[in-house]
């Protein structure tokens, strides 16, 4: 039969590490995706998701089953990818001048006629990265939370444990950043 | 160029992506494995530990203590009694002063 969430962790607060594993294997593809949205190499990808584990397993005491298994799981999870963006700053403060091509022309597409070019071209989606990566480590988090999953500032604060008022502040300074962002773009291009 | 226009449709093609859920083969047994060489030490097992294999020797001395104390005949001669000595070392200036004219 098998075992629940509840039964599995309380097998591992009492020292059977070996029920970890189905928890592991049950969470771990949401636990890559949210590590996706951040780091774009695999190695990354796979610290990322390996260092949530550890802490979840580190921190096990710590969940009372008030919520979730997945819910506190996903928090661990995007304050882990908080501490990555923190910890590999760079490229930041790189030039617009090495766009590739379907960049460049996306670009002049959109500089021509901004209505007519289909959202989800792959181009976009490449330069979308290349900004989120200039962005700074709270900006990149909030835009990603609030702008691109969606989310609710309450849902944000619960996620990253900072203050509803502090999201509602960093959200603004995020949406001035990349606007700050996109305007040198379009200087370094079209200037 | 409008950023405004520009940031809206470059979020929009961001929302389209649905990122990639896909986990490498056997992570879990790696995380395991990862987990068992880590395990965190318990200092209150450790000590617990180390104060029971303390206590077979400390016993194992005392019963041959015990026993040297039991088997060993008591000392009867007066010049062996440690209680007598400790007298006369303690009263050994009064007795000076007595003797003394």
């Amino acid at each position: 039969m098998e075992r629940t969430e509840a039964e599995l962790i309380a097998a591992v607060l009492s020292g059977d590490a070996a029920s970890f594993e189905p928890l592991v294997q049950k969470y771990s593809p949401r636990v890559f995706a949210t590590a996706r949205r951040y780091a774009r190499r695999e190695s990354e990808v796979e610290d990322i998701a390996q260092e949530v584990w550890l802490k979840a397993f580190g921190k096990l005491k710590s969940f009372r089953g008030e919520a979730p298994f997945e819910h506190w799981l996903m928090r661990m999870t995007v304050r882990t990818c908080y501490d990555f963006l923190r910890g590999h700053q760079r490229n930041r403060e790189s030039s617009f001048t090495d766009l590739s091509e379907p960049e460049t022309d996306w670009l002049d597409r959109f500089a021509a006629a901004p209505d007519s070019e289909p959202e989800n071209a792959d181009a976009a989606k490449l330069l979308i990265g290349r900004i989120l990566e200039k962005l700074s480590p709270p900006a990149r988090l909030v835009i990603t939370l609030l702008e691109i999953e969606d989310r609710s500032v309450k849902e944000i604060a619960e996620l990253t444990g900072w203050s509803v008022p502090l999201v509602k502040v960093r959200a603004f300074r995020a949406r001035g950043e990349m606007r700050k962002i996109l305007a040198k773009m379009a200087r370094e291009k079209y200037l | 160029m409008n950023p405004l226009e520009l940031q809206r449709k470059l979020i929009a093609a961001a929302r389209t992506e649905v990122p990639d859920d896909r986990v490498p083969y056997a992570f879990e047994k790696r995380i395991t494995a990862l987990l068992a060489s880590r395990v965190v030490p318990d200092n209150l097992a450790m000590w617990m530990h180390g104060l029971w294999r303390a206590a077979v020797p400390c016993v194992a001395i005392t019963v041959l203590l015990g026993a040297w104390a039991f088997f060993t005949p008591a000392a009867t001669t007066n010049a062996n009694d440690l209680s007598q000595d400790f007298e006369n070392t303690l009263l050994a200036s009064a007795d000076q002063g007595d003797q003394t004219p």
